[in-house]
């Protein structure tokens, strides 16, 4: 047994730090901010519970920024394979921040607004992402970083419910629809979109109204706070990759299976980092591939754990895995070389130096229930 | 019988020369839900520091190790089966493994109930 005790000192604090506190949820250092990783429910029924119900989660660790001009839009595009020039205002879009390589920088959210886009990345990469951003469009648009903003996501099949009997406006909104709203007197930019696999909302609110705004929320019936514990464990449910474990610097998007982040007007276009080595990956496919894998047993397989042919063979290895309380046993995800990605495929996991066996299935895990 | 207490938050209950080992409900209460549990068989022969069991939460997989050296008489198969039975009583029902002691001075080094009381405190 290791104590998992860590310092709290010299950690950043989220504007719903002292809510967090106050509702005895337990602190962990988090890509340099203290964050709940899970409430005293614990993340096993804190996860169930989003799957059935709504839950709340503090995801202001997240950067968000603006991108303003009339080019706005089209300098993004020269740092992502995303077609945004062709979508819609009010439309958000999943993208990745690709290297000269056509690896990943990491992933994001961007969404068309009047004048620009708004964009959401991860709070590990996020001032280098920025500047990197910044750099990248200099000239052609304005980056304004939100550091007064707080982001909640409210996520759960009756996540729906709960938003539109406070804000009726937000009911007709589909997945990856955005839409500017005011709840309760609070400027929101809601998204309707999440990382759990379920029905929900990402919604962007003013620092200082970020408590109020979340003791509301959590007001109302169906809806419970859930931390870091169990956006991991749904996610990895979900099939989603998590950046800087299943997505790097090391793979590309046609490794990573999330080839359809290349818009078919920029495959036929190019003209983003990496281009000539993801346009050749999709003709000619990459030698390893991201599969979902499910152990057969009841020991989860972990970030790292070896995978192994039937004959022993090392091919591959797991970047995400643990216990997936919805499946009720174990998942996880990895790279495997090429010909061993089939669905159904036996694989053997070296776990604690023993060979479990495991099966390549397709992903999610569990059925997702986004509106559409 | 004694009870005695490792830097680990084991616990280690003495009855003649078998030791009966298990986690501190403090060990729980960091691990938090616990999904895997994996007990050694009877048979093995341990020497302290091995690691003897498995216990592995939402979150994370951590090792129990054997805190005192000899062979082990029983794994605690009823956790292995429903991990959720150590939750309810870890100090008991909740037992991972007993050993057979081969050296029974490794306890005197242990610290009893109050000493353990302590330095769980000096943690917080």
């Amino acid at each position: 047994m290791t104590d998992q005790d860590q310092t709290e000192q010299h950690l950043l604090t989220t504007p719903l730090d002292s809510l967090h506190r106050a509702l005895g949820a337990k602190m962990v250092p988090f890509a340099g901010y203290a964050m709940p990783v899970q409430y005293p429910a614990g993340i096993l029924k804190e996860h169930l519970h989003t799957r059935t119900g709504a839950s709340l989660f503090d995801v202001s660790h997240m950067g968000q920024a603006l991108l303003m001009g009339e080019n706005a839009v089209a300098a993004f595009e020269t740092l992502v394979p995303g077609d945004y020039a062709g979508m819609a205002e009010g439309k958000t879009r999943y993208t990745v921040l690709l290297t000269d390589q056509g690896t990943i920088m990491d992933d994001l959210m961007a969404t068309r607004i009047p004048g620009g886009l708004y964009v959401v990345v991860n709070a590990a990469c996020k001032a280098q992402d920025f500047a990197h951003i910044e750099a990248g469009t200099r000239g052609q648009a304005d980056l304004q970083i939100l550091t007064d903003r707080a982001l909640l996501a409210l996520q759960g099949p009756k996540a729906g419910d709960v938003l539109a009997a406070l804000a009726a406006e937000t009911a007709d909104m589909k997945f990856m629809n955005f839409r500017e709203v005011t709840i309760g007197g609070t400027d929101c930019f809601v998204t309707r979109s999440g990382y759990t696999g379920e029905d929900g909302f990402e919604i962007s609110v003013p620092a200082a109204q970020a408590e109020a705004f979340a003791k509301l929320l959590l007001d109302q019936p169906d809806v419970e706070p859930a931390g870091l514990g169990a956006r991991d464990s749904l996610r990895l449910e979900a099939g989603l990759c998590l950046y800087g474990h299943d997505i790097t610097t090391d793979t590309t998007p046609i490794e990573a299976d999330i080839k359809w982040v290349i818009n078919k007007r920029r495959r036929a276009e190019g003209g983003f980092p990496g281009a000539d080595v993801i346009l050749a990956q999709l003709e000619n496919g990459t030698d390893r591939v991201r599969v979902g894998i499910l152990p057969e047993g009841r020991a989860p397989a972990r970030e790292g754990v070896e995978i192994q042919d039937l004959d022993g063979h090392p091919i591959g290895t797991v970047t995400s895995g643990g216990f997936g309380p919805s499946v009720g046993g174990p998942v996880a995800m990895g790279y495997v070389k090429t010909p061993f990605g089939a669905d159904g495929t036996g694989v053997s996991l070296i776990v604690r130096g023993k060979p479990l066996a495991a099966k390549i299935v397709k992903m999610p895990f569990t059925r997702k229930s986004y509106k559409t | 019988m004694s009870i005695k207490y490792t830097n680990d938050h084991e616990w280690i209950s003495i009855d003649g020369d078998v030791a009966t080992i298990g986690i501190t409900a403090h060990a729980l209460e960091q691990l938090g839900d616990l999904v895997f549990v994996e007990v050694p068989d009877a048979g093995r022969t341990v020497t302290r520091g091995d690691e003897a069991a498995v216990v592995e939460s939402v979150k994370a997989a951590s090792e129990v190790y054997a805190p005192v050296s000899g062979e082990v008489v029983a794994g605690n198969d009823a956790i292995a089966d429903d991990p959720a039975n150590v939750s309810g009583d870890p100090a008991g029902q909740g037992w991972f493994f007993k050993i057979k002691l081969s050296d029974p001075t490794q306890l005197d080094g242990l610290m009893d109930e109050d000493a353990y009381k302590a330095y769980v405190d000096g943690l917080d």
